[in-house]
C-alpha cells in the first residue's frame, strides 16, 4: 500500500482520500465503544459530555456509577445469576461438545453432514426463533421460568461454537500420536487424557470462551425462557435501556468492554500456540 | 501380489475372511464414532430441535375448539352458513358452555377466536357468566315433578352405567359424562350431586325426538317419562342464547367456529401473510388489518440496506487489511475484533447514547452550529437509527469473510492488467473485484441471514418505524399471547433463513465458517 514515486496528482489524491476513507469507518467501527467509557465516569445523571469533562475539570468526573453497580440489589443480583448461569452452561457444552468432536473426526462417521447439521443450527436459527420455540417446549415440560432450564437452553446455543473450533483443532491433530500411545499400551480412555487433550486444549478452551460469551451476552433467549429469578446482566441492561435509562449501564458497559478485552486477547495468545503447537507436529 | 494362484478369500490373522474381519472394525469403528456422538446429539435434540419442532407444530394446531365445544363442531358439521343454526347446534352449545365455563376455557377459547374475528371474545365472556342463569331448569323440575327419582343422583347412576342406555341416549350420556368431570375435578363424588340443568335438558330433548327409547330400554322410569315429555313446557334454548347477546344470531360468528373447527389449520400462517380463513373460502384481510406483508417487507428491505451499506463500509476495510504488511493489518484487525467480541447490549447501549437527541452527536452538531439547539436531529426510534446501528454491529461479519477471500488474490494479477496497459481503476475493475464476489457474497448472505432474525437491537433504537418481524412475534410472545401467529411468523422466518443458509453452504460451505 505504498504510493510509487512516479504516482500523478489524481492518484496521490486517491490514496490519501482512501486511507482518511478507512480512518473514519476505523472510528465508526471503535468510536461507540471507546465513547461509553469517559461517559461512565460522569459525575452527572447526563449520557452526553459535560462542560466539565471537556475541561477535564477532576470534579465532572467521579465513580459514582460504577458504586452504584456495586451496591445496587438489582444490578449484584443479575450479576450473580450470569456468574450462576454462564460457568454452568459452558460446562457442559464443552463437556459434550468436545466428546461429540472427537467423535466426528475420527474417520468412518455415518450421516456425518447431517449430524454436523444438527449440531450446528442453534446457531444457525435466528435468536428470537430459538427463544420462541424454547418458551412453548420448556412450558410444556416445565422448565419455562428455570434456572435449569435457562442453564439448558444457552448449553445448546453454545455448543456449536465449541463443535467449530474443537474440530478445527483436531484437523491439524496427527492420528500416529493417538497409536504410537495405544501402541504402546495405553487404553482409550487414558489416551485421550495423556496425549489428545493436551494437544487439543487451545482449542477446547477457546470454544469454552465462545460458550461462556454466548451465555454471557445472551438475552433474548434467557428473556423468555427466564423468569425474574433469572435475570442476568444483558437482561437488567436492556430493560434498563428500554425503560428508565440509567447511567448505571455505562459503567456496566464499561467493565463489560474491558472483559471482551480480556477474552479477545485470551483467545488470540490460544490461537497462536495453537498454529505453533500444529507447526510442530509431523505431516 | 506374486502369490495369486490360490483364488480363496484372503484371510486374517484369525482365520476369517479379510474382509468380514475389515467390516467388522470398521463397524465398531463407527459405533465408537457415534457413541462418543450420541450425548450431544440427543441434548441439542431434547433442548433445541424439540422446540423448533414444536414451535412448527403450534403454527398449525388447533384443537382448542374441537376441545372446547366437542358438541358443537359436530352439530356444526352440515352447516352451510347461510343462516343462523338451528336448535339442535344451540343446545350443543349449550352443554359444551355450560361444561367450558366450570373449567373456565370458554374464556381462553373466545380469546382465540377473537384473533379471527373481533368481539368474538366478549360475546363468550358474557354467555358463560349467564350460561348457568339459562332458563333450561324448567326441565329439570318437570322431570322431577314426574317422578321423584329423577332427583335422586342413584337413578343417573344407574341408568348411565348400562351400556344400552348409553347407546340409545347418546346426547344425554355425553352430557352426562361431561357434568361428571365437573364433580369429579371439585372432588365431589357424582354418585351423591344431582346432576345439572344442561344434562335433563339433553335427556328431554333426546326423549321428544325418540319416545320409543323407554320401551327399548325397557326401562319403566323412562317409558313414563318419554310418554310424559310431548306435554313438558319447552324452552326455546337458540332464545336463550339471542337473549343474552343479539350476536349469536350473526352467521359471521358461526361460520368462524365452524372454520376454525378442525384440529389443524392453515389459519395462523394465512394470518401471517395478511390473508383470512372463513367459509367461503380463503380472503384477503380488511385493508386497515393488514400489517405482517409490510412487516415482512419491511424487514427484508431493512436488511438490504444494512447489507449494502456493511459491503460500502466493508469492503474498503478489508481491501486495506488484505493489502497491509501482516503486522500492521494484526493491529489493525484488532480494531475490527473488538467490536466483534463486545457485547451486544453494551453496543446498542453506545449507539442509544450517541444517537438521542440529548446525545453526543446532536451535542457535536450543535456545538458545531449545524444544527439548531432547537431542532435536534431525531436519530432513533426510527428506521435510521436500526440501520446505523446494526450496520455497526454486523460490520465484522462482512469484512472476515471479504477478508480471507482477498487475502488469496495473488497481487501478482493487478500488476499484470497494470504491466498490460490498465489504469488503476480498470485493473481494480476488471481484474480484482471479481476475484473478491465470492468474499462479498459470503458476507451479504451471512450479513442478511444475521439482520433479518435481530430482535434486540431493534427493539430498543427502532421505536415503532424500525422494527422487524422478530420484534412482533416478540409481542404475539409476551403481549397479546397470540403464540400461534408467534409460531406461524417463525416458521417463515425459519423457512427464510435455512433457504439462504442452504444458499450460503453451496456457495461458501458451512465447514468454511470462521470464528476470527
Amino acid at each position: 500500500m505504498k504510493l510509487p514515486p512516479y504516482a500523478t496528482t489524481g492518484q496521490r489524491i486517491w490514496h490519501y482520500s482512501y486511507k482518511v476513507i478507512c480512518g473514519l469507518i476505523f472510528f465508526f467501527l471503535i468510536a461507540p465503544i471507546v465513547v461509553i467509557i469517559p461517559l461512565s465516569f460522569n459525575a452527572e445523571n447526563f449520557f452526553t459530555f459535560t462542560p466539565g469533562m471537556i475541561a477535564l475539570e477532576a470534579d465532572a468526573y467521579s465513580l459514582k456509577h460504577y458504586k452504584d453497580f456495586f451496591t445496587n440489589p438489582d444490578w449484584q443480583q443479575a450479576m450473580r445469576n450470569s456468574i450462576r448461569i454462564a460457568p454452568v452452561a459452558t460446562l457442559i457444552s464443552v463437556t459434550l461438545g468436545t466428546l461429540a468432536a472427537v467423535g466426528l473426526s475420527q474417520d468412518h462417521v455415518p450421516f456425518r453432514r447431517l449430524i454436523m447439521a444438527i449440531l450446528i443450527s442453534p446457531m444457525i436459527v435466528p435468536l428470537i426463533i430459538s427463544a420462541a420455540g424454547m418458551y412453548f417446549f420448556y412450558s410444556r415440560i416445565g422448565l419455562q421460568g428455570t434456572y435449569f432450564g435457562v442453564v439448558l437452553a444457552h448449553a445448546a446455543l453454545g455448543i456449536p461454537f465449541v463443535i467449530i473450533t474443537v474440530t478445527a483443532t483436531l484437523v491439524g491433530f496427527d492420528k500416529s500420536l493417538t497409536r504410537a500411545a495405544a501402541n504402546m499400551g495405553a487404553d482409550p480412555v487414558h489416551t485421550f487424557f495423556k496425549v489428545q487433550m493436551p494437544l487439543i486444549l487451545p482449542g477446547v478452551i477457546s470454544g469454552g470462551l465462545f460458550a461462556f460469551i454466548t451465555s454471557f451476552d445472551e438475552v433474548v433467549v434467557v428473556l423468555f425462557v427466564g423468569s425474574a429469578g433469572q435475570k442476568t446482566l444483558p437482561w437488567q441492561m436492556f430493560t434498563g435501556l428500554r425503560e428508565q435509562i440509567s447511567p448505571t449501564i455505562l459503567a456496566v458497559a464499561t467493565i463489560l468492554v474491558v472483559i471482551s478485552i480480556a477474552l479477545l486477547t485470551t483467545v488470540e495468545i490460544l490461537r497462536r500456540r495453537s498454529e505453533r503447537l500444529r507447526g510442530l507436529s509431523p505431516g | 501380489m506374486t502369490d495369486t494362484s490360490e483364488t480363496g478369500p484372503v484371510l486374517a490373522a484369525d482365520g476369517t475372511p479379510l474382509k468380514r474381519s475389515l467390516q467388522r472394525a470398521l463397524r465398531a469403528q463407527k459405533i465408537r464414532a457415534l457413541a462418543l456422538i450420541a450425548p450431544l446429539l440427543l441434548f441439542v435434540l431434547l433442548t433445541f430441535i424439540a422446540p423448533i419442532a414444536d414451535m412448527l407444530f403450534r403454527s398449525v394446531e388447533n384443537e382448542i375448539v374441537s376441545e372446547t365445544l366437542p358438541r358443537t363442531v359436530i352439530a356444526l358439521q352440515d352447516y352451510s352458513g347461510e343462516e343462523t343454526p338451528g336448535e339442535d347446534v344451540f343446545a350443543a352449545l349449550y352443554t359444551d358452555l355450560a361444561i367450558a365455563t366450570e373449567f373456565k376455557t370458554h374464556t381462553r377459547l373466545g380469546s382465540r377466536l377473537n384473533y379471527e374475528q373481533t368481539g368474538i371474545s366478549s360475546l363468550f365472556r358474557k354467555t358463560g357468566r349467564r350460561v348457568k342463569r339459562f332458563a333450561t331448569d324448567a326441565y329439570t323440575d318437570q322431570f322431577v315433578a314426574l317422578d321423584a327419582a329423577w332427583e335422586n343422583p342413584a337413578t343417573w347412576v344407574a341408568l348411565m352405567a348400562e351400556q344400552d342406555a348409553r347407546s340409545a341416549l347418546p346426547e344425554t350420556a355425553s352430557a352426562y359424562a361431561g357434568w361428571t368431570s365437573i364433580v369429579l375435578d371439585d372432588n365431589d363424588d357424582p354418585a351423591t350431586e344431582q346432576p345439572a340443568d344442561f344434562v335433563y335438558t339433553a335427556l328431554y330433548r333426546e326423549l321428544a325426538a325418540n319416545p320409543d327409547v323407554g320401551a327399548v330400554l325397557e326401562n319403566p322410569l323412562l317409558t313414563t317419562a318419554a310418554a310424559a315429555v310431548p306435554d313438558f313446557e319447552t324452552v326455546d334454548i337458540r332464545a336463550q342464547f339471542l337473549d343474552v347477546e343479539e350476536d349469536w344470531a350473526d352467521t359471521d360468528v358461526w361460520k368462524t367456529i365452524k372454520a376454525f373447527s378442525p384440529n389443524y389449520t392453515p389459519g395462523y400462517f394465512l394470518a401471517a401473510v395478511d390473508l383470512q380463513q372463513t367459509v367461503d373460502g380463503v380472503q384477503q384481510q380488511p385493508e386497515d388489518q393488514r400489517v405482517y406483508m409490510m412487516l415482512f417487507k419491511r424487514t427484508m428491505f431493512m436488511s438490504l440496506a444494512i447489507m449494502a451499506s456493511c459491503v460500502l463500509l466493508g469492503y474498503p476495510i478489508a481491501f486495506l487489511l488484505a493489502n497491509l504488511s501482516l503486522r500492521t493489518s494484526n493491529l489493525l484487525m484488532i480494531l475490527v475484533l473488538l467490536p466483534f467480541w463486545t457485547s451486544l447490549l453494551v453496543r446498542t447501549s453506545a449507539w442509544k447514547v450517541l444517537l438521542q437527541q440529548q446525545g453526543v452527536i446532536n451535542d457535536i452538531l450543535v456545538w458545531i452550529g449545524l444544527v439548531d439547539d432547537a431542532n435536534r436531529l431525531i436519530m432513533m426510534n426510527n428506521q435510521f437509527g436500526t440501520i446505523v446501528a446494526m450496520t455497526h454491529i454486523l460490520l465484522p461479519f462482512m469484512i472476515l469473510p471479504l477478508y480471507s477471500v482477498m487475502k488469496t488474490i495473488p497481487v501478482t494479477y493487478v500488476r499484470a492488467a497494470k504491466s498490460l496497459g490498465a489504469t488503476n481503476w480498470t485493473a481494480f475493475w476488471r481484474v480484482y473485484f471479481p476475484q473478491s464476489v465470492p468474499g462479498i457474497g459470503a458476507g451479504c448472505i451471512l450479513v442478511f441471514i444475521l439482520a433479518i432474525g435481530y430482535y434486540i437491537t431493534p427493539e430498543l433504537v427502532g421505536g415503532t418505524t424500525g422494527t422487524f418481524i422478530s420484534n412482533r412475534i416478540a409481542y404475539h410472545i409476551s403481549s397479546s399471547l397470540n403464540w400461534g401467529l408467534a409460531a406461524a411468523l417463525g416458521t417463515i422466518l425459519l423457512a427464510v433463513v435455512l433457504l439462504l443458509y442452504w444458499v450460503y453452504d453451496k456457495i461458501v460451505g458451512i465447514d468454511n465458517v470462521s470464528l476470527g
